[in-house]
Formats: C-alpha cells, structure tokens, sequence
C-alpha cells in the first residue's frame, strides 16, 4: 500500500485520511476535498495520475490542515506514531510538515519496530527533519533542490535558512556537495537533485545526470519538486526499481512542464494534466 | 509546540558551534527565545520599530527543535527591551547569553529575469512578481507547513497590496519569503 503524507493549507488540526483521488480539478480524500495547490496536495494529485494510468490502486492519503502553527502537523506525527504498526504501508511518501525532532523520532521508532520497513520517500519540511535528526540513511529516497542539497551537505544547518555561506555560489559545485550530504551521512540511500540538471545518485554515486528539455520557467512556479515526489512514489508502487522510478519521474516533469507551454505564472494543476501525456511520450522513447 | 516543550535530550548528531571557535562568542549579546517563530517575527518588528540593534539568528544547539529563530540582542540593554516587548505584547518565554556562535541566517539575493517576470530567491523560497502589473504570480521553493498558505493568500495580488508574509507567516521558510518579498519591493522602488 502506498501512503501520502503532509498538511495542506487549511486552518484545523483535523487528521484526515482516505483513498486519493482527482475529483472535478480537486482531490478527494475520503469526502473531504482541497484544491490542488503546490505541497501535499500537488505531490498527491501526481502520485494519483500516475496511479490512475497505470491501474494501480488509489493511494491512501493521511492530510491535516497546518497554516504554519505545527498543531496539525503534530496531529500527523502523532497518527503516524500511533497507525503505522496496525496499517503497515509498504511505500510513504512524506512531504510538507512542521519539523520536529522529538516527533520525529516517535515516527521513526514505530517505522523501524515493523518486520518489514517501508520504503521511505521524504521532500520538504519531512526531509528537513530527518537530515537533523541523524536518521537519512534510514531513508531511500530524498528529493531535494540545490538550495536543499547545500543544506544536506552543511552538517551544521538546521534548516535551508541557514547554510554557511556557500548557498549562492553552488551551481557548478553540485558534485561535491552531494558527496558532501552522503559524507555527513545527511542522504538517504537514493538522492534525486532537482535543478537546470537533474542528478540521480546512489550512495553518493551518480548515476545518471537529466538536463532536456530545459524549461527555466519551472524554477519559478510552485510545486514542480512536489510532483516528482508524487510521481517516484506511484512509479516505486507500480513495481520499478528506484533508480528507474527516479528517471522516468525526472524526465516526465520535464517533458509535462514542456507540454502546458508555462510562463513563470503558470499554476502546478496545468502541468499535471500533462502527465499522463508525457509518461506516453517517455513510453515511446 | 513551544520552544522548550521538546528540548532533545540528547544531542544531535552534528551540533552547530560546538567546534570550539571561541572567536564568534560574544558575551555582550544575549538572545530572546519565543513560543514559536510568529512571536518571534513580531518581536523583531516590536523592536526595529523602536530604533533597536537586533538581529534573527538561529538558535544554538541545546534549544533546537528544528524550525527555530531567536532574536540576538545586546544583553546590556536587556530591561529595556524586555519591557519594550512587554508593552507589545510579546514577552520571551526566557532570555539566554550567547555562549556560542548563533548561526546566520541568509541575507544574499538571486535575481532572475524571465523578460516580463522578475523571480527574486531568498534562502530556500522565490517570489515571482509580472513586471508590467506587478502582481505576485508565483511562489516556489520551502518545506514548511505555512509556504502553500501564504502561495494561497499572496498570488494574484499586486505587490503593494498583498499580506507582508511577516503577519501570516509562522516559520523560517515564512520568514526567507518575507526577505524575498522586500527585496522585490527594493528592486521595484529602484
């Protein structure tokens, strides 16, 4: 079972859960719906395309309303403290939250007392929170952008807002600072660098570098990390190896975002419609 | 989740500023911590409305819950201080010297020019603003819970007119996109 996890940007600690599904341009989750905005709810609506294309079941979704206060966020930590060992998921993508350390490590402790851990995909606030609490390695996939990786790579960083000085003069310097983030043991097992070049790596291996088609305005418009996130996680459900679901994932971003035509104004739910169209294209390649 | 509710008990794996580079302490500053990081944004204000040197910084090792700030401030001025945030209404839960170096937070900008957009990048948050109108269009980057609320409440709305992510925003990436959003106002005034 695949679970999606985050806060969407509602007022109200309400920990809600059920299937995902694309509802009239929203997502369902049980019979609650939200927009489909840039965070959770991007990574889900991508995550629920891919599933739909390839007739996979729906994933099922755990979301509570957090505007920035943490309550909710911490009413997620608890939920997956308390249902991880009775739901079992086999593959959780965990993405915007409130970093916390204690909580976190409630989380961790119920993933790694499960006879068989799931795997685990971390982006935004949940990533942050995992390189700090010392337990990425136990992570297997970290999808981070450059300013994220410099934040991997500075083993003294709390969070992207404070790295050492290095943060705007890092491009040509993406190599070193993904041996860096796996020196520190700030990685998870898979990395998936998102930039003007995507860069796949495995132990601090890179394994593939992805740079066409370039579409510079996508570093402007929010959510275009969280459908790659959304995307590893239903591509790792279907049955593909990680380093595969990182690639096609990757490449159909790139090639949906090419597709909608997108100024630096364009909103993320025009380059999910596309999705489905560019895993065909990736499919006849 | 207040500040001290989960202090870690035992360290971290990495700690900042515990390598021994005694040249950044200085024990004439001190730092204010709060309940959470909007008290924290309102102190600032409080304080730089009313002429005060302080600075945000992130906090030391030992108080660190993950998404902190702390204001740092000269300690010998601490009454006054303390009673300027009284009268405002934003009291620190406790005042602590510096005894090791607070880390910085970013204060470089990106600027990127799409032709009709201007993209501003502060720390792990960007603001895209249209030229001609100089309406918000787009908001990117950040992990914390309140970065798609306030990409709710900014977009679509002209630079003058929307919130300052200062009054709505709760966390660092809220506090890097207010940095973003007053560079923008300084590259359009410019």
């Amino acid at each position: 079972m695949l679970m999606l996890v985050g806060t969407v940007p509602i007022n109200g600690q309400e920990v809600y859960i059920g299937e995902g599904n694309i509802v009239n341009n929203k997502i369902a989750i049980g019979n609650q719906v939200f927009p489909i905005n840039r965070g959770t709810a991007a990574m889900i609506a991508a995550a629920c395309v891919v599933c739909k294309e390839y007739g996979l079941p729906r994933p099922l979704c755990v979301v509570s309303g957090d505007i920035g206060l943490g309550e909710g966020s911490a009413g997620l930590y608890r939920y997956l403290r308390d249902y991880i060992p009775r739901l079992i998921p086999q593959i959780m993508a965990l993405h915007y939250i409130m970093p916390n350390w204690y909580y976190h490590d409630e989380f961790i402790r119920a993933v790694m007392s499960l006879r068989q851990k799931p795997i685990l995909i971390a982006d935004a606030g949940f990533m942050y929170v995992a390189k700090m609490s010392g337990f990425a390695p136990k992570y297997d996939i970290f999808t981070p952008d450059l300013g994220e990786l410099t934040y991997l790579a500075d083993g003294e960083a709390p969070h992207p807002f404070y790295t050492r000085g290095f943060i705007f003069h890092m491009e040509d310097r993406v190599e070193e600072l993904i041996k860096m983030a796996y020196q520190e043991e700030n990685a998870a097992q898979f990395l998936l660098v998102k930039g003007k070049t995507d860069y796949i790596c495995r132990g601090g291996e890179i394994l593939l570098k992805i740079d066409e088609p370039d579409i510079p305005e996508l570093e402007a418009i929010g959510g275009t990390g969280d459908t790659i996130t959304g995307m590893i996680a239903a591509l790792v459900c279907k049955g593909l190896s990680k380093e595969k679901a990182l690639e096609i994932s990757a490449k159909a971003n790139r090639i949906a975002g090419k597709l909608a035509c997108p100024t630096p104004a364009t909103q993320i739910f025009e380059i999910i419609t596309r999705i489905p169209e560019a895993l065909d294209y990736i499919r006849e390649i | 989740m207040g500040l001290f509710d989960f202090i870690r008990l035992k360290p971290a794996k990495k700690v900042a500023g515990n390598k021994g580079d005694k040249k950044g302490n200085k024990v004439d500053r001190g730092f204010l911590v709060f309940e959470n990081t909007s008290e924290v944004i309102r102190a600032e204000k409080v304080l730089k409305s009313e002429g005060w040197e302080v600075r945000v910084m992130g906090p030391p090792p030992e108080i660190q819950t993950g998404c902190d700030l702390v204001i740092e401030f000269p300690l010998i001025e601490e009454l006054k201080i303390l009673s300027t945030l009284q009268k405002a209404g934003v009291s620190p839960i406790k005042v602590v010297p510096v005894e090791h170096p607070l880390l910085q937070p970013v204060e470089l900008f990106q600027l990127k020019d799409f032709g009709q957009y201007l993209m501003v990048r502060a720390a792990n948050m960007k603001l895209t603003v249209e030229k001609e109108s100089l309406k918000i269009v787009n908001v990117s980057g950040g992990g914390c819970p309140d970065v798609p609320y306030l990409a709710q409440e900014l977009i679509n709305k002209p630079l003058k007119e929307a919130p300052q992510p200062r009054d709505l925003g709760f966390t660092l990436c809220g506090y890097a996109l207010q940095l973003a959003y007053e560079e923008m106002q300084r590259q359009f005034k410019a």
